[in-house]
């Protein structure tokens, strides 16, 4: 048990509790617009960045969100070329990304130990550093959907009703690519690059079986992923497990039990 | 009823009636997919208080004008006015009401019907505000028109498409547009309620200062209230007219004449009611 009065751990439960608030709150917009696998996408291609970062010696994260920033955009530019089949450009970036993270990791073969705790997560290595980012992405991602929260709506449930009402539509657009970039490289390093989008999606998911109204699913969201992180990083920490998978199988766990529980629902209603 | 004013609207001849002011104002409009040319010089005007029924087969460009209009496509040439503003410029949508003609939202999007119908508030006019007391009213007063007080609070993907049409159609009325834009309304709704619904957007064409400009199917409806002639036609494009001078009112409340009434009045004018209160 000592281990959770210890400082990385303290440091990890802030990460994985501001983590908690601003990732299922972007994913519940992706998941809607059905852009679910843009999460995954971009923490593949930041994991090229946070590559490139020790292989130069730059900050990773840094390094990794300009690379999942540029990712976004390429993103957006190749969804209008092949409107109707945004999945393509989705899978063409993901490829890349995951192609340049392979081609530098055999560059600098001594970091290859420290990328893939960018992988899988290492949530007991953050640092102050880390933490600093992780709560300016969080005020800042806040900040803004609060601000913004109904013309999203609008914009996530129709979006021509969006542009006829006069909403700058591009601008949001870019801005959620950019607020997905951010939260995107803030939390790999907490659960890893190949769980990332299920903190993002699953979440989401839970919503849509639960929720009754956009306010609700907002709420839901937030509180399903803070159950799973803070019962993830105990039970991890407790038992030492691996936190990022422990967390997402919680995740999975919470969307299964919503399942059976509505299947219930209907059978005795 | 009075007899429908103008209803000539050749664009070579001057216009001769301009007691009201253009609302839309298309001027050699062409537009193309790849290369089938679907409009070409067009050129057409809605006034203020004008019934436009425009009718056409099948690819002959309907929809696409009305979303040129709109502005979610761009004439190839030609230029496009909203309100004596050009459309690249016009800022006010908020005096614009847009229905399509199907909504293709995920049926399992979590969202209310008051949440939808609120959507239609949000423009530039109410960017960084917050919702007030007065919006609530204005969707109260938007569910009760069209009689769906008691959905409200229902997920839009468990309503019928009935249903939906009229929650689409309260939240294109809850900002009080003065242009209201149609793409075959009642497609999918018995025809109980299309009488119902085509007793409102009269009332609301005689009695409240609504503009339309409506694409439909329905020869029966538009001729039967826009004359067997259509006023101008170009290409397979045919525009039915009536312009109204009827009095901005529906009988007991002259001053704030809104929504709110609505549904009181056609009920007192006992027609097309049983198909709103089913
Ligand atoms: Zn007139
Ligand atoms: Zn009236």
């Amino acid at each position: 048990m000592d281990i959770l009065t210890s400082e990385f751990f303290q440091r990890a439960l802030i990460g994985g509790l501001l983590i908690g608030v601003t990732a299922p709150l972007l994913g519940l917009f992706l998941v809607l617009r059905r852009l679910s696998m843009i999460g995954d996408t971009l923490a593949h291609v930041s994991i090229a960045g946070v590559a490139l970062g020790f292989l130069i010696g730059v900050y990773p994260i840094a390094v990794g969100l300009v690379f999942a920033l540029a990712a976004s955009f390429a993103i957006e530019k190749l969804r209008k070329a092949y409107k109707t089949y945004a999945e393509l450009s989705i899978a063409i970036i993901m490829s890349g990304g995951v192609a340049l993270a392979s081609f530098l990791f055999t560059l600098g073969k001594g970091f290859n130990m420290t990328v893939t705790s960018y992988m899988f997560g290492s949530i007991y290595t953050l640092n102050n550093t880390d933490l600093i980012v992780i709560g300016v992405v969080t005020v800042v991602v806040l900040v803004l959907i609060r601000l913004h929260v109904k013309e999203l709506f609008l914009l996530t449930f129709d979006e021509e009703a969006a542009a006829v009402n006069g909403l700058p539509v591009r601008y949001y657009n870019l801005m959620m690519s950019v607020l997905t970039a951010l939260v995107i490289s803030a939390s790999i390093k907490i659960v890893g690059a190949l769980l990332v989008s299920a903190l993002l999606t699953i979440p989401a998911a839970c919503s849509l079986v639960a929720a009754r109204s956009f306010r609700q699913s907002v709420f839901t969201v937030v509180l399903v992923a803070e159950v799973a992180v803070i019962a993830g990083l105990l039970i991890a920490g407790v038992w030492n497990l691996a936190p990022g998978g422990t967390i997402v199988l919680l995740l999975i766990a919470i969307l299964l039990l919503l399942l059976v529980g509505r299947v219930r629902f209907r059978i005795s209603g | 009823m009075p007899e429908p004013y103008v209803i000539d609207r050749e664009q070579t001849k001057p216009i001769v009636n301009t007691c009201h002011a253009d609302i839309i104002t298309l001027k050699d409009v062409a537009f193309s997919y790849q290369s089938q040319q679907v409009i070409d010089k067009l050129s057409f005007s809605v006034q203020q208080r004008d019934f436009v029924g425009l009718i056409g087969s099948n690819g002959a460009g309907k929809t696409t004008l009305l979303r040129m209009i709109v502005g979610l496509l761009k004439p190839a040439s030609g230029s496009i006015s909203l309100f004596g503003t050009p459309a690249s410029q016009f800022k006010d949508w908020h005096r614009i009401g847009y229905v399509p003609q199907k909504n293709s939202f995920n049926p399992l999007f979590p969202a209310t019907v008051r949440e939808v119908i609120m959507s239609g508030l949000y423009g530039r006019n109410k960017l960084f505000r917050r919702l007030t007391k007065a919006d609530q009213i204005k969707a109260d007063e938007a569910m009760h028109a069209m009689n769906i007080e008691d959905l409200a609070l229902k997920k839009i993907g468990q309503l019928s498409g009935g249903q939906q049409q009229r929650v689409f159609l309260a939240r294109a009325l809850i900002n009080n547009p003065e242009l209201l834009i149609l793409d075959e309304p009642t497609v999918g709704i018995d025809t109980e309620t299309q009488a119902g619904f085509f007793h409102l957007i009269k009332h609301m064409h005689q009695h409240h200062r609504m503009t339309f400009l409506m694409v439909s199917h329905d020869m029966d409806m538009i001729q039967g209230y826009l004359g067997d002639k259509p006023a101008r036609e170009c290409g397979k494009l045919k525009f039915y007219v009536r312009h109204s001078h009827d009095l901005e009112d529906c009988g007991e409340t002259n001053i704030s004449h809104s929504l709110k009434n609505l549904r009181q009045v056609l009920e007192r004018e006992k027609e097309g009611v049983t198909s709103w209160t089913s």
